[in-house]
């Protein structure tokens, strides 16, 4: 009972706060849409770092070290990089949005290729790769209400009432509601996951020396990259294409409008990787998991942290655990959700339907589609069966695909085309899909390359057509004035 | 140019390292070896863009123009 009272509680505290973060702002689409580009550094760190403290590393993180153990690694490396990269790559992605008044990162694509076409492309390629996100989300927020309010509230109920919440926050404060919430978010999951991290190996073996040195010798070679599979090859190639795509995802594209002066990427690149080493205590908890609460198999491992917790504490802290939980799902849920609609009320239907909407409209609207995106992703959540998986491991090498032609624009003379950008992503999504849904690997299609190479990411395959097809339409495509340069362009 | 050649030690570290440094032993603060490997480039990570964000001229120009628009 008391599991429940703190779950209720920390709900309502979130549906509040983040009602409350409108306070003082008439909500238009610039306020809505990117907080009025007036973020200071706390916020826009917390925005981003949101990204790394989702229900994928909180039940994700801890399930993939219960369950595969080494490659989990992973997790740790792919922000890093991608943190600085951010050093050189968000600044002028921010002075040219501010400079512009964007809203969006279709909105982005629109502007610097002067298309509105790829604006709509990417906004569907970014809706396509959000929806699964927002799914797993709610997934997550079921496993986690379920269990830790020891069954009183069914996962279906839980993921009706969550969305709900998010729902109606994000049509008062857009992403201000999410900003707020994520101080909170932060702190309690910061305080969680040091102490279970700690706490349940020195609890259980004695120690963190002691824990893997019982784990090495029960299970051989699960704390290292095995030699095939996911090895090293895999761990090198999926950090790389993972690190690119980072900053991709439209929500965190859209966080980087919010911050008031470029400066604040530059510090955050500095302080970013450091905070993400609170993943290596999700990791413990797995870890600690695998020897303690051992048969868990398949999507069953995502439930480790909270069965070792369940053995371990008293009710009413599995509820804080659970909580903690809950706006790990609710956060990034609530920034997808904000994102999915601008996508779509700004760049689908301004882009494409509608050219001559004003900020007034298109507001409005995202704020209608809130809902109906919710719903949607309830859906998929309850019935989306096997399908939703398939396109969850889709999202992250669809919005991968987006990084060639961001970059290009970046550069002072930008030799790249609209139609060279638009088939380029085209060609990348279409080998993405293939790949996925026919589960093919690297192995398998060039089954005559070493062992070592076999175990390349198969999200590469699609980036290199992704890159060849931009290069020559682009090439094809180049304006008179730069015949001369045909050669060299790119 | 200095700056870039700083950023980029991360992804040698990380993404060349790896594979020479794939073992359990010596535990590393109580962590796997190659999952200390890791953890010390995230710190390096983080102390390397301290280094270039301090070197960087481009922080001093924006904070120098913030300066002027003072009062």
């Amino acid at each position: 009972m008391s599991a429940l009272v703190i779950i209720a509680a920390i709900t309502l505290f979130a549906l509040f706060l983040g009602v409350r973060a409108k306070h003082g702002h008439d909500m238009s689409l610039e306020q809505w849409t990117v907080g009025g580009r007036s973020f200071g550094t706390a916020f826009v760190f917390l925005l981003m770092a949101g990204e790394i403290y989702t229900t994928f590393t909180f039940l994700g993180g801890s399930g993939f070290a219960y369950g595969k153990g080494a490659p989990v690694y992973y997790i740790l490396a792919y922000g890093t990089l991608a943190y600085i990269l951010s050093y050189w790559m968000l600044p002028p992605i921010w002075r040219y949005a501010k400079q512009h008044r964007l809203v969006s990162q279709p909105h982005f694509f629109s502007r610097k290729y002067e298309s509105p076409a790829l604006g709509t492309l990417v906004a569907l390629v970014g809706v396509a790769a959000l929806i699964p996100y927002l799914v797993l989300q709610l997934k997550g927020l079921g496993i986690i209400v379920a269990t830790a309010s020891y069954g009183a509230i069914s996962s279906t109920a839980a993921i009706w009432i969550g969305a709900a919440v998010v729902t109606v926050y994000v049509i008062v404060s857009g992403v201000r509601g999410s900003a707020w919430n994520s101080v909170v978010k932060d702190l309690l999951i910061l305080a969680i996951v040091l102490f279970l991290g700690i706490y349940l190996p020195l609890h259980y073996y004695g120690g963190l020396g002691e824990m893997f040195h019982a784990i090495d010798a029960a299970r051989p070679g699960f704390l290292t990259f095995p030699a095939k599979g996911s090895s090293v090859t895999w761990f090198q190639s999926t950090v790389l294409l993972t690190a690119l795509g980072f900053f991709m995802w439209p929500h965190t594209f859209g966080s980087i409008f919010t911050a008031r002066d470029e400066r604040i990427f530059r510090r955050n690149a500095m302080v970013l990787p450091l905070y993400q080493l609170i993943l290596l205590f999700v990791f413990f908890v797995g870890f600690a998991a695998t020897l303690k609460v051992p048969g868990l198999k398949g999507g069953d491992i995502d439930l480790s942290l909270f069965r070792l917790s369940l053995q371990t504490f008293d009710p009413w802290f599995v509820g804080v655990i659970g909580a903690a939980g809950i706006l790990t799902a609710l956060v990034p849920g609530s920034m997808i959700l904000t994102s999915a609609s601008t996508l779509l009320a700004n760049d689908v239907y301004r882009g494409m339907v509608n050219r001559n909407a004003t900020d007034a409209t298109v507001a409005n609207l995202a704020r209608i589609l809130v809902p109906v995106v919710a719903l949607v992703a309830v859906a998929f959540t309850l019935h989306g069966g096997e399908t939703i998986v398939a396109l969850l491991l889709m999202g992250y090498s669809f919005v991968t695909q987006l990084f060639p032609a961001v970059i290009c624009s970046l550069f002072p003379r930008n030799r790249a085309t609209k139609q060279g950008a638009f088939c380029g992503i085209v060609a990348g999504v279409a080998v993405v899909a293939i790949t996925t849904t026919m589960h093919l690997t690297i192995g398998q299609l060039m089954p005559f390359l070493p062992d070592a190479l076999k175990d390349v990411n198969i999200g590469f395959v699609a980036l290199a057509v992704n890159i060849v097809v931009f290069i020559i339409v682009s090439a094809m495509t180049q304006s008179g004035r730069v015949e001369h340069t045909h050669a060299s362009a790119h | 140019m200095l700056l870039r050649v700083l950023a980029a030690l991360p992804f040698i570290g990380i993404l060349l390292g790896v594979p020479f440094v794939n073992r359990v032993e010596p535990l590393v603060l109580g962590m796997p070896f190659v999952l200390g490997w890791i953890v010390a480039w995230v710190v390096l990570s983080s102390i390397i863009m301290a280094i270039v964000y301090r070197l960087d001229a481009s922080n001093r120009h924006v904070a120098a123009d913030g300066e002027e628009v003072r009062p």
